[in-house]
């Protein structure tokens, strides 16, 4: 992947750079708003992570003026900040995620890779596929290898967003994100109780598991 | 009233002293004039006898003559010579010749009695001369300055009483006053302080103090709360720092055991980052006092949704999870995800302490007033005695010190509380533990 790091933390920056190039990613760094916002718009970036407190210009600045000239690259925002509605105004200028420092190394790839396939995938898709699962989006109904499975709602919202990451790693974090809108962490690992009720009902009967654990990192369904 | 009554009594004292000395004093009054008329009389006799005496006394009680004076003069056989008595008055006197005795004059519509005081002596010739004075006009004084000191002395009581009440009104509204600043300060607004007036008296001073000592104790409360906030921040960066440099060490041991020991490192490193994030974000909710995002937030929907990802727990522990909320939405101001993270953290520790077969019960009321939540368990309870501290930072109670948790998650709750002008109860299950969260209605 192309990516854009706009960081004025010397350190910070230097850290997520060696990562990122280590995980197999090529690497812009820019160290203020302005040089950032120009680095932006001259290249296609497949995703830019960028610092909300920056000199010059700030993260939410450049995020809206990319956003102002048609600019659709996915855009992670960090921030020291935890106010309670920060990330609320994060999003609302054009961010497509948000992530309060410090983080985990493995949280940021995960959040990068969601972000690069989701902007590759065309959404319209009304049949989701990993291996021999098959999600029918629009009758809503679920087979494994052609057998029905019944699930709740809400499992149904938990297996439509990790088919949809199929072979990506996605942390708890993520899950209570995106399928119980949650931005918070539960003192209990709530999670783990409903991937294993899920996996319960699409792998226990099948010789191939589907839904993995990553350890210290989360979850990947993958054939 | 005490007041008001040792006032009343020392104006009566006071009174009563004044109408003795006044009324002894004109006694006294009378008793000289008495006396000088007996040496103007003593001298006329001296020089012209008897005859002369009689005259003079003739003169002095003639019709004419107006005034409250009594002169007889009556020969050796006690008839009248001269004088305005008809009678020698026979009544008993002080050995030296003083008397007082009732005047028999018909009075002019008088009922009461006249009194008058006079003195008797014997003359050469052994005729009896009687001085004296109608002590009408003396009575009709004393009677006056007794009326009036009476009224001065009810006008006095009623002023005392009318004062005192006022007064004490006063002092019993600015008692009530910084009563009031403290039970709002007690209740948590540690912020509020007691009014001061501009007149610097007592009061302004009590209040001046008690503010400064309140300011003192918001002082070192904030420090602590500062110190344990700035450890929080600080040490964050460097933990998730070390707790990366862990992360890229994984890969480098192949030996699974070193690995799991590594494994072991990181998750401890993010318990720890944990716990700082859920410090800092109690004292973020806490500094904020106003928020201005606050908006509709349907409570039916928010327990909902944190029972859905309760249940599989509960669940897994054979408990039973029962739900009742309305069906209709219960609006109140808030904040969305701080209301779940409430819900979520109540429901985490009753499935925590529920033992197993147990029964969690949620229930949501939409009164006309207020919106009232309350989750139920059946596990151990919390005593009376500790159902406030459960509330502080890292407090945990004895019995649950083995299990996992870091103390920070009803201080969240309490945190979230307050910020929705919410109140927070726990109460006895019989058995178990039941939290009621009262949110006040949205307006309009």
């Amino acid at each position: 992947m192309q990516l854009l790091v706009i960081e004025d933390d010397a350190k910070t920056a230097a850290y997520l750079c060696k990562g990122l190039k280590e995980s197999g990613h090529n690497v812009d760094h820019a160290g203020d708003g302005k040089d950032g916002l120009f680095m932006a718009m001259e290249n296609e970036y497949d995703a830019i992570v960028i610092d909300r407190m920056l000199p010059e210009l700030d993260g939410l600045s450049v995020i809206r003026t990319l956003r102002a000239a048609k600019k659709s690259t996915p855009v992670l925002v960090l921030s020291a900040l935890g106010e309670v509605d920060d990330r609320v105004k994060g999003l609302k200028a054009g961010s497509d995620d948000y992530l309060v420092k410090p983080f985990a190394f493995s949280e940021l790839m995960a959040r990068l890779e969601a972000l690069t396939r989701r902007s590759e995938g065309d959404g319209s898709q009304t049949v989701l596929r990993v291996a021999d699962l098959e999600m029918d989006l629009l009758s809503r109904e679920v087979r494994r290898a052609g057998i029905p499975v019944e699930l709740q709602p809400r499992e149904f919202r938990l297996l439509e967003y990790l088919m949809r990451h199929a072979g990506q790693v996605v942390t708890r974090t993520m899950l209570l994100e995106n399928v119980w809108d949650y931005h918070f962490d539960p003192q209990t690992n709530v999670i783990d109780v409903h991937i294993s009720r899920l996996r319960g009902k699409i792998d226990r009967d099948f010789d191939q598991p589907l839904l993995q654990t990553i350890r210290g990192a989360g979850y990947c369904l993958r054939a | 009233m005490s007041y008001v009554s040792v006032f009343t009594l020392s104006v009566l004292m006071l009174m009563g002293f004044i109408y003795l000395h006044t009324f002894s004093y004109m006694a006294q009054q009378t008793d000289s004039t008495i006396e000088s008329e007996i040496n103007g009389l003593k001298e006329s006799y001296r020089h012209d006898g008897i005859p002369g005496l009689t005259q003079l006394i003739a003169n002095r009680v003639s019709p004419e003559s107006v005034g409250s004076v009594i002169l007889v003069l009556v020969d050796p056989r006690l008839n009248v010579v001269v004088g305005n008595l008809e009678r020698w008055p026979n009544v008993p006197g002080t050995p030296d010749g003083w008397l007082n005795f009732k005047l028999d004059q018909k009075q002019p519509g008088g009922e009461t009695p006249r009194w008058a005081r006079a003195r008797r002596f014997r003359l050469a010739e052994g005729f009896f001369l009687l001085v004296g004075r109608d002590l009408h006009d003396l009575e009709m004084s004393r009677k006056a300055i007794a009326r009036t000191l009476t009224w001065a002395l009810v006008i006095a009581a009623v002023m005392a009483l009318v004062g005192g009440l006022a007064i004490t009104r006063r002092l019993l509204s600015r008692i009530e006053m910084i009563n009031q600043t403290s039970h709002e300060i007690i209740n948590g607004d540690l912020a509020r302080r007691i009014p001061t007036g501009s007149t610097g008296d007592d009061f302004d001073q009590l209040s001046t103090n008690l503010n400064q000592m309140l300011d003192r104790i918001e002082e070192l409360m904030e420090g602590v709360r500062r110190i344990s906030d700035n450890i929080a921040h600080d040490l964050r960066t460097p933990l998730a720092r070390l707790r990366n440099h862990l992360d890229e060490l994984k890969s480098d041991f192949k030996n699974a055991d070193d690995a799991e020991l590594v494994e072991q490192a990181i998750q401890e490193a993010d318990g720890l980052l944990a716990t700082f994030n859920a410090l800092l974000r109690i004292a973020r909710i806490e500094s904020e006092r106003q928020p201005d995002y606050l908006v509709d937030v349907d409570l039916s929907q928010v327990i909902r949704d944190a029972a859905d990802l309760y249940e599989p727990l509960a669940e897994e522990k054979s408990q039973t999870l029962e739900v009742a909320v309305p069906g209709t939405q219960a609006l109140v101001q808030g904040d969305r995800g701080l209301l779940s993270q409430v819900v979520a953290n109540i429901l985490d520790n009753a499935v925590k302490y529920t033992p197993p077969e147990g029964t969690i019960r949620v229930n949501l009321s939409n009164g006309p007033l207020s919106v009232s939540l309350m989750i139920a368990d059946s596990g151990s309870g919390i005593a009376v005695g500790e159902r406030e501290k459960v509330f502080q930072r890292f407090y945990r109670l004895e019995s649950s010190r083995s299990s996992p948790g870091n103390g920070l998650g009803l201080s969240l709750v309490a945190a979230v509380v307050s910020l929705h002008h919410a109140k927070i109860r726990l109460e006895d299950n019989r058995p178990g533990l039941r939290v009621v969260i009262d949110f006040p209605k949205r307006h309009g």
